[in-house]
């Protein structure tokens, strides 16, 4: 033993102690990695050691997504899916079919469509409300001042909360009694039943979804801003170039790859937006904050009549989106790397 | 003219204010108001009780109506403040209510009764925390179970994921094998499959395996997080594989050389990769609410959701529950924040 081994404090005693079992545990694990080592080699031990991640990626992510496109042609109520009956494009047709598509009412499955309006109309206006009020917060936390810290603390907490407790402090602030009711009728306004509004719920599920995750992109334009070399803000002062100037023809030009990276990660976010939600207003009024997520979920787990099948053919339409949103995620992000590394 | 454009557009070094900083002030304030104003409303809120959380307007902070005891009654009387017709101001004792006019009483002469309009009298006040908000549930309702629960999902599945994400991730970052392109293109595009998209055939997987309604149901699913393998993954190639080779050169296992060289060089990143997972796990509401249906396993998230979604909300006890369930994540935040912070920024995980 070294020398500083004999100067460890209580806690590393301590925690020497927590590892005594992981320490026993690792050293019993090596006997059968040796085995196997001197039978297979290293491509053996490789093999070993990608093992229980992939076997778990394979049980829990990769065939369920296979059972998922395989889901999506049967029918019946069957859990199984030996017991299921083959039905072909049936359940894609029952969720496509629609007498006029601008119009939920006229559709087979006309939760389905009121859904995928309120997500969509939820996407765009999050995420364009979510991306200029976080970069107008990284512009603001970016600028020299004191206490910066305890400023991106303060943008940033609301990112680590629970859904569950993000949407139970709303609902106390929104209810009818709340504090927001009682401002109002402080500034002798009229109050407001916030979630039994239509129009309302569904600002308060974008707002909410909004103060939950403005901090995290603010962080991640924030990481741009400050790698913007100075000079060029120091020439642009010499030069007496207006402030408005400055951003629109340095910084905004510069944080444009993390502009664009921000910008989809919000949007596959924002296509999967539930939980908040769903505690806030369970999807109510009606279905006036009724989103695909909570679609699939109802329509295949949640109700007395499960209908897998159809909640299957609805996944595989969202993954789709998904998929090619990440897709162009990824090529955004190798770009911006590209253009950082210059 | 120009004189005073220099004047506005003048910052750093010079004093003067340029329009810029107020509406930057007027940003912060602003966002302190909305981001922490909740949440001081949400603790402050949580110390009232139910009488009190019914009260509108409500007040700042968690009063209580005063209550005497007095002689000859069995429960504590609550006191008031009252203004008799000649203006003189009394201390008394409701002792009875009938319509708009209060039975009251003296609380050192008990026996004589006063008449008093409701209008004409003010509870006497106090400020007292309601800290049986905080235990009734404990006591009464399942959360000890839930608490319990939530804390054996969070540390078994943080562990797991761990030992597992990292050990891929050696294997990933040293060694050189056929088909480690095509693992790492798997895993890649499992970060395109969130679990919302494959709920449905999860949840018949889970059942298949018998783990519908089990924590392990919970627990397993989560733990090849394909961002955790990346993570670690990104690190490990910084570690040199000359360690590597002179360990090999002293008859070192692989096995030994993963876990007592480039697993304890890569604790940083394992570290950040453990706050990230704790907050996962502690957080994640749809996929137990999808496999626990037994009241008795419900994780601390669902839990609070079905406790809330009753139909005669008990606000005083969903709201002190609230606070206990954001706890942990907001000590973790007070002492880790810097590397949260900063691994979300490097990364773009969360």
């Amino acid at each position: 033993m070294t020398a500083e081994a004999r100067h460890e404090t209580a806690g590393e005693r301590l925690a020497g102690l927590l590892l005594a079992p992981v320490r026993w545990g690792m050293n019993l694990i090596d006997r059968p990695m040796t085995w196997l080592q001197r039978r297979l080699g290293l491509g053996g031990v490789a093999a070993a050691f990608l093992a229980p991640n992939l076997l778990v990626f394979g049980i829990f992510v990769l065939f369920p997504m296979m059972l998922n496109v395989a889901y999506s042609f049967t029918g019946g109520g069957a859990l199984f899916l030996n017991n299921r009956v083959f039905v072909g494009t049936l359940q894609y047709e029952t969720l496509l079919s629609c007498r006029d598509f601008l119009d939920a009412s006229s559709c087979r499955e006309d939760r389905f469509w009121r859904a995928v309006g309120n997500t969509g109309f939820f996407v765009i206006v999050q995420v364009a409300a979510l991306v200029l009020i976080s970069l107008a917060t990284a512009l603001v936390l970016n600028r020299e001042m004191r206490a910066r810290g305890f400023w991106r603390a303060v943008f940033f907490f609301p990112v680590l909360l629970s859904p569950v407790v993000v949407a139970l402090i709303w609902k106390w602030i929104l209810q009818r009694n709340g504090l927001l009711n009682a401002v109002l009728v402080e500034l002798s306004f009229e109050p407001t039943l916030w979630l039994v509004n239509r129009g309302w719920a569904m600002f308060w599920a974008i707002f909410l979804s909004i103060w939950a995750h403005l901090g995290f992109y603010t962080l991640i334009l924030l990481a741009g801003l400050q790698a913007i070399p100075r000079e060029l803000y120091e020439a642009a002062e010499m030069d007496g170039a207006p402030s408005w100037r400055v951003l629109t023809r340095i910084t905004l030009p510069l944080l444009w790859p993390n502009l664009v990276v921000v910008i989809l990660l919000a949007l596959i976010r924002a296509v999967q937006v539930f939980d908040e939600v769903f505690v806030l207003t369970g999807g109510g009024p009606g279905t006036a904050t009724l989103f695909l997520v909570q679609y699939i979920y109802e329509t295949g787990l949640a109700q007395q009549v499960r209908n897998l099948g159809l909640a299957s053919a609805a996944s595989i339409l969202m993954a789709a989106v998904l998929i090619v949103l990440t897709l162009v995620q990824l090529l955004a992000s190798a770009w911006r790397e590209r253009k950082e590394q210059r | 003219m120009s004189g005073i454009a220099t004047f506005l557009t003048r910052r750093r070094g010079g004093a003067s204010w340029h329009f810029t900083d107020v509406l930057a002030w007027i940003w912060l304030l602003a966002g302190l108001l909305l981001m922490f104003g909740p949440v001081v409303w949400l603790g402050l809120s949580s110390f009232k009780t139910r009488a009190a959380l019914s009260e509108f307007p409500p007040t700042l902070l968690p009063y209580e109506t005063s209550v005497v005891e007095v002689e000859g009654f069995d429960e504590p009387l609550p006191l008031y403040r009252v203004k008799t017709e000649d203006g003189e101001e009394r201390l008394l004792v409701q002792v009875r209510r009938i319509g708009t006019v209060a039975q009251m009483a003296d609380p050192e002469a008990p026996d004589e009764i006063i008449r008093v309009p409701l209008v004409a009298r003010e509870p006497v006040r106090e400020v007292r925390l309601a800290t049986e908000n905080y235990s009734t549930p404990f006591e009464r309702y399942n959360f000890l179970r839930y608490f319990y629960n939530s804390v054996f999902v969070t540390v078994v599945a943080t562990i797991i994921t761990l030992i597992f994400n990292s050990m891929a991730a050696f294997a990933l970052s040293k060694y050189q094998f056929k088909g480690r392109t095509a693992v790492l293109a798997v895993i890649l595009a499992t970060l395109m499959v969130p679990l919302s998209v494959i709920i449905v055939p999860l949840f018949s997987v889970i059942n298949g395996l018998n783990l519908f309604n089990s924590l392990w149901g919970v627990i397993l699913p989560t733990v090849a997080t394909p961002t955790g393998v990346f993570l670690l993954r990104q690190y490990m190639l910084t570690i040199p594989d000359e360690l590597l080779e002179a360990a090999r050169m002293d008859h070192a296992s692989e096995w030994k050389i993963y876990w007592r060289i480039v697993l304890p060089l890569a604790m940083p990143a394992v570290a950040v990769l453990a706050i990230f997972s704790v907050m996962w796990r502690w957080n994640d509401f749809l996929w137990p609410l999808i496999v626990l249906s037994d009241q008795e396993l419900y994780t601390l998230q669902v839990g609070l959701n079905s406790f809330q979604g009753e139909l005669n909300v008990q606000w005083h006890y969903v709201l002190a529950m609230t606070v206990v369930s954001m706890l942990p994540v907001v000590v973790i935040f007070a002492f880790l924040q810097r590397f949260i912070t900063s691994g979300i920024a490097s990364t773009g995980i969360k």
